[in-house]
């Protein structure tokens, strides 16, 4: 045995079936070793279920439930409200892939924002669904191949953006959601631990690279990773009640073909002057990021959204409780 | 003491005495008033249960899929295009064996869209996996709930009580509402060996491949054929501590004798009692029986009372279109596999609301007693005018 184990929970222990370099087990096993046993998971359908629990089998050393692909986030919300009933706290987390949260399971996931539940959501966006084999999402990068956004004749790849699922979350004016990636592992520590501190719905969004869908040598995930947010492409962002409360600022912008020329489902932009007008494109997307969250600009103070906290403390409900951190 | 009340609060009134610790649910007409009056309850301070206003049927069968599986009683209802919603997550609920309760206020399903009652709804998620029991009266409605608990926690199968839509929940009925400490004596508080809990940390829904999937599917069905014994015994059970029962699985009225046997579910039979009263005073041979248990199918039972009809005539509210009545095809399976050729005709009637008539069913009875029957189905009281052109 690894003596380093010692040091872990292996909440999602060792002989599961993810592909080699897997981003999404790498950080599966991040999130769930730093919040711990002590916790009830709750898991869409997609690649963390079908590796982890594959026949009778399971990587899991914590209670752990998979019901249907849309239903994790109302599943949560009936544990949690079973939990609260018996007037117990145990934390409730769902881990989800980008399908199971940006597509067929947002409806359910706004659902359980919306009645406050005590729940972190966590969506391990690896871009596509992976599990079936590597089909768009509304997850998937503009001009991206998949299997079902082939490039061809008359296409450039993926024809529509990424959905911008983090402004939507903090939409609903939720006391934290956050994105991270596995390759800055402080960052996404910082961002569990702040999220496990506070009460009610939190969702954080993990940047998750696929070897497999992504098309890129298995040994460079966390370099991939990298990448998206240094390109500006995948900005590291905090927000509190639908205000950005956090960015992490980048030291200098890399161009987006870095990023693009590591993986396979981006080769057909290099291929031809359609291909180079889309890189454009990608670079103009990743530039507007940079702008909009001033992932160049000096450190500032950025203003919590008191007026909204203040209005979730209503009388009844959800707001009332005992694990609420004061701000 | 018996009080006038409107069926989904009798409804409401028996999901309170079962004491919910989570309740979740999405309105459609016409399970609303059921879920109003529990809202109130819990507004009121009167019912201390988790009241989840869910944002679909499928998140409110997901709610309470997840609050079973944490060892939490739980209810909820739904209806029609709300059940069908619910569908891929009901499947979900029996394949892992969580005790989930609900009501569904039977309602028609479109196209065209109709709000009335009718059984095509629960009918439909037949091969889900759940117990579904057909209540004749509010009275059976409110009983049946509270053995439903019972029948779904001692099995861990969940069960689906169907009572029509407006002809039961927006109807007002006497009905007496049990005392809590009789129920509490009758229901004791839910334990679930397989809640999720850190102390004991396990996997539910996990994956299987074809070396096992067939054998959780057959035990599945091994559940469903031993609960029959258990709807028996607890409905026998709540005979002794109320004095009411509904003769477990099957309900037969006035079939020794008979020569023509109409069977129905659901509110139709109060009618169809009425009308068998008075062709017996007419001289004619007649009977029914109301089949209260649908799913696990009571073939036993329903071959032990329908043994010396000389002709059957099923009476439903829902089929399958391009094969026919669903409940006649398969009584007509039971009979054969029992060696019987008892004549089985199939009438498909009262859909959307439409009423069923002491007229309609006297029809149907006189029909089949003249011996008339055929392999294909019928609708009763049909207009041709009414229909539109094609």
């Amino acid at each position: 045995m690894d003596t380093r184990d010692a040091f872990r929970h292996n909440v999602l222990t060792s002989g599961h079936r993810a592909c080699s370099g897997c981003g999404e087990a790498m950080a599966a096993r991040m999130v769930t070793d730093l919040i711990g046993p002590e916790a009830i998971y709750v898991n869409a359908t997609g690649c963390l279920q079908v590796f982890s629990t594959h026949n009778q089998q399971s990587a899991w050393q914590a209670p752990w439930i998979h019901s249907v692909f849309a239903n994790a986030a109302a599943v949560a919300s009936g544990v949690e409200a079973a939990l609260r009933a018996r007037g117990e706290d145990t934390p409730v987390i769902v881990q989800a892939g980008d399908g199971g949260t940006f597509d067929i399971g947002l409806q359910c996931l706004s659902g359980m924002i919306e009645r406050g539940h005590d729940v972190l959501f966590v969506c391990y966006d690896n871009e596509a669904y992976m599990n079936t084999g590597v089909q768009r999402s509304s997850s998937t990068p503009h001009a991206v191949r998949t299997t079902t956004s082939p490039p061809g004749r008359v296409s450039e790849g993926k024809h529509h953006l990424k959905k911008d699922l983090i402004s939507i979350v903090a939409a609903h004016r939720m006391p934290y959601a956050a994105t991270a990636t596995v390759a800055y592992f402080p960052d996404l520590r910082a961002k569990v631990d702040k999220a496990m501190r506070i009460k009610g719905p939190r969702f954080l969004h993990v940047l998750s690279p696929c070897p497999l869908g992504w098309d890129h040598d298995a040994a460079l995930s966390v370099t991939v990773a990298r990448l998206a947010v240094e390109t500006g492409l995948f900005p590291l962002i905090e927000l509190e009640y639908g205000a950005v409360t956090g960015v992490t600022r980048l030291a200098r912008q890399q161009p987006v073909e870095e990023y693009l020329k590591l993986q396979g489902r981006f080769k057909h932009l290099f291929a031809d002057k359609g291909g180079a007008e889309e890189i454009r494109h990608l670079q103009a997307l990743a530039d507007a990021n940079i702008r909009r969250y001033g992932l160049l600009d000096a450190n500032t103070e950025w203003d919590t959204d008191r007026a909204s906290q203040t209005q979730r403390h209503g009388r009844g409900g959800y707001a009332a409780s005992s694990r609420e951190v004061s701000p | 003491m018996k009080s006038l009340l409107e069926g989904s609060r009798a409804v409401a009134e028996a999901v309170h005495l079962c004491r919910p610790q989570v309740i979740a649910a999405y309105p459609i007409t016409p399970q609303t008033h059921i879920i109003e009056h529990l809202a109130q309850f819990v507004a009121d301070g009167d019912l201390s249960a988790m009241f989840i206003n869910a944002e679909s049927e499928f998140g409110a069968a997901s709610i309470v899929l997840g609050a079973v599986a944490s060892g939490a009683r739980a209810f909820t209802a739904s209806a029609s295009q709300g059940l069908l919603l619910m569908t891929e997550v009901l499947y979900n609920i029996a394949g892992m064996r969580l005790p989930v309760v609900m009501v569904c206020a039977n309602r028609a399903v479109g196209a065209p869209i109709n709000i009335f009652s009718d059984h095509q709804d629960s009918m439909s998620v037949r091969d889900a996996g759940w117990i579904q029991l057909y209540v004749e009266s509010n009275q059976e409605a409110v009983d049946t709930v509270i053995q439903a608990y019972r029948i779904a926690e001692a099995c861990e199968l969940p069960v689906m009580v169907c009572m029509d839509g407006f002809f039961l929940t927006h109807t007002f009925e006497p009905v007496e509402i049990p005392q809590q400490t009789a129920v509490d004596e009758f229901l004791p508080p839910f334990h679930f060996a397989r809640a999720l809990d850190p102390s004991r940390p396990m996997t539910l829904g996990g994956g299987s491949e074809p070396d096992n999937y067939l054998e959780y599917r057959a035990g599945q069905h091994r559940a469903m054929e031993q609960a029959r014994d258990v709807i028996e015994a607890i409905d026998a059970d709540f005979s002794d501590h109320f004095a009411r029962g509904y003769g477990g699985l099957v309900d037969p009225y006035r079939v020794a004798g008979a020569e023509t046997v109409t069977v129905t579910l659901g509110s139709t039979m109060g009618a169809v009692r009425d009308v068998v009263d008075t062709l017996r005073e007419n001289g004619m041979a007649v009977g029914a029986l109301r089949l209260r248990c649908f799913r696990p199918f009571p073939a036993q039972a329903l071959i032990h009372c329908l043994a010396g009809a000389k002709r059957i005539v099923v009476l439903e509210k829902a089929f399958s279109a391009g094969a026919g009545g669903i409940v006649t095809g398969e009584l007509r399976a039971a009979l054969h596999q029992a060696g019987l050729a008892t004549p089985v005709e199939g009438v498909i009637g009262g859909l959307g609301g439409r009423d069923l008539t002491p007229a309609v069913i006297e029809a149907i009875f006189r029909r089949a007693a003249t011996g008339a029957s055929s392999v294909a189905c019928r609708f009763a009281d049909l207009n041709s005018d009414a229909a539109p052109s094609t």
